[in-house]
């Protein structure tokens, strides 16, 4: 880091000539900006073709490297998903033996929550968009950032390595909850539960190194005028989910670390008396509900890592295509803090069943309702936000759209399972099973295409095909709705989660039997639809039609950069300098529906002021 | 070096007012008056804290059951206490040699907390060998993996800082530097290690009452 020293010591005075209060004098009065001395920020240059593509330490490469080897491993987690309902469908065809189906859906699960989307909105959408939001040129520590990237792609391949150990991945359950993770009788409880326990270390590892880049990026290097609360909503997304990310995941090293001593050393951290196969194990008195604890410590709030940048962008997204100031941001920027507060005291309603007294899970059931207040606000505002706005049905209005239905439906689903008395007997059916994938598996994917939709002009300079992008948005939603809404009702008559076949019971509804055959051939149709979707990236990024620049004529700085898509350093020579927010939407009086941030005062005399 | 306005005052502007703006257009887009190197330092010593924290609730929850058979401290844990007192010691010192620019003394004082921090580790290598020796493994009680473990991870967090020293160091032997990284540079380390000081003492400390 040393060499980084540098940059931040020596005051380079470098004045910003400010180009809208020099070239003519009347307008010097009201944007009037005073020279001000600003460390210029020494660029890395990189020399070698193998240093500006592989080992970038420009962000939007690395921005696009994590989001990459994201969905490349997220499509391996989608497979997965087909082979366990193709196995819940047609049971006869044994399709998965009860050990693999173990072993795929904690795969599944993990991959979907840590490797994909948490690395996409984070790793992705983080490198990619808040060095240009924020008006920097680069990251803060481009180096360290560069390792980031390194030490994700290393765990994602000592996760995949699980595969082809002696005795497969883990069949833990993505929850890991030992004893039974690391015992024998479980699926890969030696070489594939270490193997993904080091895996989650080298990912902690790796993200502190970038979330210190996302922080201190967001934090000190901000363009001129840039305030924190002129910041789009999807900085602040971003930002406040890094906080929780650096706070939360110290969480699952620990546990990940006391976890492979116990399976490597044999301490007994959390490891109790047992007899496995007749004989005592050499374990005692260890604690398997510090375990507990410690992951639900780290995740919940780990399921707001991955919805505050859901929710930071969906906003910009409903503003911009619905061409209306967001409603209501100081609420919107309070509510994701408060949220990113509130997340740290919920952790135990996932544990519930897990013996604790009912007190503590009366407690943890208030704080749960408590942290659904700023959720709801926040749902009202978009939906305010859309009120008599000019509604463009555009691809990432659409998502949005889904978005705010489908996130609706998961929350709702979450209130009740919030309340104890409601949980214990809901909780491990396939209501648990709905409740999470609209909530944290479908609203966040809906954000992340609505998200690509819109800046992929930003980063190949070419347009998304439309066609191809509606037939993926309607089976994508309604395909969802069809794997998910049935799930509730397989849950109300007490289908269990996690069984690899739902025998011919006597408690089983053979109505389920059906849903689970519908279930499965709408999720292979979703699924086929998410083909459609990579093809649309390959081709349009080589023969789209030319996006102009700014093609949807949004207000934030990354879409105004001197080229598109934009080049080393992201502004040309002279950083811009900020005059407003980023939701400058249909100002009454202005001649254009949108202004810019970077636009001055003088340029835009006629437009009205909002009063509040 | 510039006002600092707290977490409530920012988030209560309204910056889509006039008076806000001509406000704000001065801001000069940063958030604290301090450098990015020192920033990230205190959240890495953040992000350590909690995690360390953890551990310590951990053994605290772990203590209470049965099995528990606390583990003696061998007298050279306090000689390695004692020299990790004066390695933070001598680092404030050369990072007052530093300000001073007396380049003389910030060579000796280098050299001097390099051997002592890696006498502290080597020290910690020893116990760790008498320990094993005496038959204290970790397997055999929780109370000695927890003991292995918070050694483990507090030097290992010692050799991160050692790096960044072996960095300060060689740039500054070989002499082309500019004086105020090289000063910055110091400071950060000094700081870094006061932290660790700190965090050893309290788990000695923990280790130590229980
Ligand atoms: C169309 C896409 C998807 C399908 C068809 C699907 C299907 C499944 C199935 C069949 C299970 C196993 C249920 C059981 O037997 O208990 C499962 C579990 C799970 N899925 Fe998905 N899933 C999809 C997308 C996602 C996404 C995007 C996420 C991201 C959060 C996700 C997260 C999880 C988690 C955390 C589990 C629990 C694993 C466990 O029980 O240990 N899934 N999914
Ligand atoms: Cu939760």
């Amino acid at each position: 880091m040393s060499d980084e020293f540098e940059h931040k010591i020596e005051t380079k005075a470098d004045t910003i000539a400010d180009a809208g209060s020099v070239t003519s004098g009347s307008t010097a009065g009201i944007d009037y900006v005073p020279a001000h001395e600003r460390p210029d920020q020494e660029l890395y240059h990189s020399h070698s073709w193998w240093t500006t593509y592989v080992f970038s330490q420009d962000a939007k490469y690395i921005g696009i490297q994590y989001a990459l080897t994201a969905i490349g491993t997220g499509l391996i987690g989608l497979v997965l998903s087909w082979m366990m309902r193709l196995q819940l469908a047609f049971p006869g065809l044994g399709i998965l033996e009860p050990s693999s189906y173990y072993q795929f859906i904690t795969m599944h699960g993990m991959i979907m929550v840590i490797y994909l989307l948490t690395a996409l909105f984070l790793g992705g959408f983080g490198n990619l968009l808040i060095p240009l939001m924020c008006g920097a040129r680069d990251m803060a520590f481009p180096y360290v950032n560069m390792i980031s990237y390194w030490a994700f792609l290393l765990a994602v391949i000592i996760l995949l390595a699980s595969f082809f150990v002696p005795g497969g991945p883990t069949g833990a359950g993505w929850t890991l909850y030992p004893p039974q993770a690391i015992t024998s009788g479980t699926p890969g409880s030696s070489a594939g539960i270490v193997l993904m326990l080091i895996s989650l270390c080298v990912f902690v590892a790796g993200f502190t190194m970038g979330g210190l880049n996302y922080i201190i990026t967001m934090l000190q290097s901000r363009a001129r005028g840039m305030t924190l609360m002129r910041l789009p909503l999807t900085c602040w997304g971003i930002f406040t989910a890094t906080v929780l990310a650096l706070l939360a995941f110290p969480a699952l090293l620990v546990g990940c670390i006391m976890m492979t001593l116990d399976s490597l050393l044999g301490t007994s951290f959390f490891m109790p008396a047992m007899i496995s196969m007749g004989e005592h194990l050499s374990y005692d008195g260890g604690s398997p509900l510090l375990f507990q604890h410690l992951f639900w410590f780290f995740g919940h709030p780990e399921v707001y890592i991955i919805a505050l940048p859901a929710f930071g962008i969906i906003s910009d997204l409903i503003s911009v295509h619905a061409r209306k100031n967001i409603f209501g941001y100081r609420m919107m920027v309070w509510a994701i803090v408060g949220i990113g507060a509130l997340s740290f005291f919920v952790w135990a309603h996932h544990m519930y069943v897990s013996g604790m007294t009912p007190w503590f899970g009366y407690f943890f059931a208030t704080t749960t309702l408590i942290i659904a207040v700023p959720t709801a606000i926040k749902v009202y505002n978009w939906v305010l936000t859309l009120w008599r706005g000019n509604i463009q049905l555009t691809l990432p209005m659409l998502f949005s759209l889904a978005f705010i239905v489908t996130f609706v439906n998961g929350g709702l689903t979450g209130i009740f399972l919030g309340n104890v008395t409601v949980d214990v007997p809901l909780s491990d059916t396939y209501f648990v099973v709905a409740h999470f994938h609209m909530v944290m598996g479908i609203a966040p994917i809906l954000v992340v295409f609505g998200a690509i939709y819109h800046w992929f002009p930003l980063i190949t300079g070419r347009m998304l095909n439309e066609g191809m992008g509606r037939i993926h948005f309607w089976i994508t939603f309604l395909g969802s709705y069809a794997i998910y809404f049935p799930m509730h009702y397989q849950g109300f008559v007490g289908v269990p989660r996690r069984y690899f076949e739902i025998y011919d019971s006597p408690y089983i509804a053979t109505s389920t039997l059906h849903l689970n055959v519908f279930i499965t051939i709408a999720a292979l149709i979703v699924g086929a639809a998410q083909l459609v979707f990579l093809f649309n990236l390959i081709y349009s990024a080589r023969a789209g039609e030319k996006s102009e620049k700014n093609p949807w004529k949004a207000n934030s700085l990354e879409w105004l950069t001197p080229e598109m898509p934009p080049g080393h350093g992201n502004f040309g020579k002279e950083l811009p300098v900020v005059y407003r927010w980023a939701y400058d939407f249909n100002v009454p009086g202005a001649d254009k529906d949108y202004i810019p941030q970077t636009v001055p005062p003088s340029e835009v005399r006629s437009a009205k002021v909002e009063k509040t | 070096m510039k006002k600092e306005e707290g977490i409530f005052k920012i988030l209560s502007q309204k910056p889509w007012e006039a008076s806000q703006a001509v406000i704000d257009n001065d801001h000069d887009g940063k958030t604290f008056g301090i450098s990015k190197a020192k920033l990230g330092v205190r959240t890495i010593m953040t992000v350590s804290t909690v995690i360390f924290s953890l551990f310590i609730v951990a053994y605290a929850d772990r203590m209470l059951i049965h099995d528990w058979r606390s583990m003696p401290e061998p007298w050279l844990l306090w000689v390695n206490t004692a020299v990790l007192i004066m390695n933070s010691y001598f680092f404030h010192n050369v990072k007052i040699s530093a300000d001073q620019n007396n380049s003389k003394e910030i060579k000796r004082g280098l050299y001097t907390v390099g051997l002592l921090a890696y006498s502290f580790l080597i020290g910690q290598i020893i116990v760790w060998y008498q320990l094993l020796s005496l038959g204290y493994f970790a397997a055999s009680n929780v109370a000695n993996a927890f003991f292995y473990l918070f050694t483990a991870l507090h030097g290992l967090h010692l050799l991160g800082g050692l790096y960044f020293w072996g960095r300060v160091t060689s740039k500054f032997l070989k002499g082309n530097y500019k004086l105020p990284s090289v000063q910055h540079a110091i400071e950060l380390c000094a700081i870094y290690w006061h932290f660790l000081l700190f965090v050893w003492l309290v788990l000695f400390g923990l280790m130590l009452f229980t």
